[in-house]
């Protein structure tokens, strides 16, 4: 495969896509099915995103194992491998210009590329939970354990505890339970008063029965396999030396501790909006969802134009709304370079846009049913916030009263952000902590500055794109 | 091999799985306690699964799969000797 500029036009692709989740897959066939010349770019080894991590390889019992949701990923697979897209794995974007040229890694070495249209679909990643030992090896996040049973087909051995609240702690719980894990007890975290906030939206979440139905599902099979559950759960801590040794909270009144090998932490998922943050684009803060969200119009449009975000990097809905929202994000970019005129882009987008619809109406219920408990953004004052640098909630507390206003000021007083993470495990965090110190709205607060490097890059990968010839020929090499 | 010591494992995984697998229970230490780490995200957002693979440092291998002869080094010290037996 050679990558070849238009030189007229200075353009390698008509579209680029970002990402090869059901957003990302969707997108790139729907812009292929419009002529467009189009190129997918991952990190991961193979298409699926995180939702259908490693469908193309696991094998019939795992597959089987987890579920027809799962395998749904194997259709998408298959027709993008014959949908004349240029996939590119292994290979990470750790850079985009705000003309859209893409600067990517791969094996090594990085090349760059220039769309006329973008479309990043990266996807969302699980909310940072800031407990008292969430940094001991042994915790991980639950979909983390997920990604291992789907990669490695392995699960956490000896006892094993699920803490935090949402419909992904509820699957993995029953995935783990299917695959043999010693499932010791399922710690909620989500307020009972979450239920009054959560009925007003129960009638419009039942128009879409089936996913009330799957959790309903997911719940009778945790009770029916004993698993012990606890509800409401507050002053979690977790407890061990060099790992993982023990759980101890508070649930109705009453100190509870219980044994456990590893703790599974999860508290929905948020957008990943480092790139979108790298490229300073407009971000609205979401006071349902509790997270970040780059804006976006019925296209799928961010702020910077030419580039689209889809799918749950740009709100959270699932794979199925992921895989609407890519289509018309490819519909509106097929539109901008003149592949489809406005009258067939309106009438292709009706059917996605009522899928969009569908595979939205449960959202609101479960975002208000699982909102996670106010306590996880007011966590002890040992707590460490930042994982990389080592900062604890009492620091940032403490910049809060010294006068820093923004996260960007206590990065540059505490190095709070500054580790390799770039912030993504402790921004959100911040910009919660800072608004309620200052009784601020976190819109006012902002998020952290983003820069290039996304990725730390070895100096030979960048060294490398220097010289225009030796880009040229490392990026034949590596997309040959 | 991990850290100079040959290590049989299943191709075709994540080289964090796989050296979790293997018993490694710490990747690292961090630079300002020395507090033991491990992969806590495996989808390259946490930074803590990071070694070095064949001579280059700070990977993620959460996110690259075992290959045939790689050569994997723990980072900053933190190899557990157990492991690698
Ligand atoms: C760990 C985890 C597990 C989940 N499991 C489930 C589940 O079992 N069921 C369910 O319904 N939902 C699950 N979800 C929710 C999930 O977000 C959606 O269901 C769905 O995967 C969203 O699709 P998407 O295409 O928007 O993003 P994703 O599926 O997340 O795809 C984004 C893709 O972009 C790639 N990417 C990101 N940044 C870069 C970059 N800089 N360079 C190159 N590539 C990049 C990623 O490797 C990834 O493949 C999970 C989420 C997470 C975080
Ligand atoms: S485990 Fe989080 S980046 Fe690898």
């Amino acid at each position: 495969m050679n990558i070849s500029t238009d030189p007229g036009s200075g353009f390698t692709h008509d579209v680029i896509v970002i990402g090869g989740g059901p957003a990302g897959m969707s997108a790139a066939m729907t812009a292929a099915e419009y002529g467009c010349k189009v190129a997918l770019l991952d990190e991961q080894p193979r298409p699926g995103g995180q939702i259908y991590r490693n469908v193309t390889r696991a094998p019939a019992a795992l597959r089987e194992l987890l579920g027809p949701d799962y395998q749904r990923g194997s259709g998408l697979a298959e027709r993008l491998q014959r949908s004349g897209v240029e996939c590119h794995f292994d290979t990470t974007v750790w850079d985009v210009g705000q003309d859209l040229t893409v600067t990517a890694q791969c094996h090594g070495r990085s090349t760059q590329l220039r769309p006329r249209q973008l479309i990043a679909a990266t996807g969302a990643m699980e909310r940072p939970s800031p407990i008292p030992g969430w940094t001991l090896p042994g915790v991980l996040n639950a979909g983390a354990a997920q990604i291992l049973l789907k990669s490695s087909g392995t699960v956490p051995s000896g006892a094993t505890v699920l803490v935090g609240g949402g419909p992904l702690l509820l699957l993995v719980a029953c995935q783990l339970l299917d695959a043999g894990a010693r499932v010791a007890a399922l710690v909620q975290t989500t307020p009972t008063s979450n239920l009054l906030r959560a009925l007003p939206h129960l009638g419009r979440a039942s128009l879409t029965p089936s996913y009330l139905a799957k959790g309903a599902g997911l719940l009778q099979k945790l009770k029916r396999a004993g698993v012990p559950f606890y509800r409401d759960a507050r002053e979690i801590r977790i407890e061990g030396e060099s790992g993982v040794s023990a759980l101890t909270f508070r649930a109705g009144g009453t100190c509870v501790s219980i044994a456990a090998d590893a703790v599974l932490l999860h508290h929905g998922v948020v957008p990943n909006t480092q790139l979108a943050r790298l490229l300073r684009l407009e971000h609205r803060w979401d006071d349902t969802q509790l997270a970040w969200q780059p804006c976006v119009d019925a296209w799928f449009e961010t702020s910077l134009p030419g580039l689209r975000i889809p799918g749950d990097g740009a709100s959270i809905a699932g794979a199925l709304a992921a895989e609407a929202s890519g289509a018309l994000a490819a519909l509106g970019a097929a539109a901008a370079i003149g592949r489809v005129d406005c009258s067939t882009q309106e009438r292709e987008a009706r059917a996605w846009r009522k899928l969009l619809r569908k595979h939205s109406r449960v959202r609101r219920f479960l975002d208000e049913l699982y909102r996670p408990p106010e306590w996880l953004v007011a966590p002890p004052d040992e707590t460490i916030v930042c994982r990389c640098e080592e900062v604890d909630a009492g620091t940032i507390r403490h910049m809060a009263i010294l006068g820093c206003q923004g996260p960007n000021q206590t990065k540059f007083f505490s190095r709070c952000g500054m580790g390799p993470c770039q912030g993504r495990q402790c921004a959100i965090t911040v910009s919660q902590m800072l608004a309620r110190a200052h009784f601020k709205s976190v819109q006012e607060v902002g998020s952290y500055r983003i820069r290039p490097p996304l990725k730390p890059i070895p100096l030979g990968s960048i060294a490398a794109l220097a010289s225009p010839s030796v880009s040229r020929s490392a990026c034949k090499e590596e997309f040959e | 091999m991990l850290d100079g010591d040959p290590l049989r494992v299943e191709a075709g995984q994540p080289l964090a799985a796989a050296l979790m697998k293997a018993g490694l229970s710490v990747f690292r230490r961090t630079p300002v306690s020395g507090a033991p780490r491990a992969p806590f995200c495996m989808m390259g957002v946490c930074f803590e699964c990071l070694v070095e693979i064949d001579g280059v440092p700070n990977q993620q291998s959460c996110m690259v799969e075992v290959r045939e002869g790689m050569r994997v080094r723990v980072q900053d010290g933190a190899r557990n000797l157990e492991a690698t037996r």
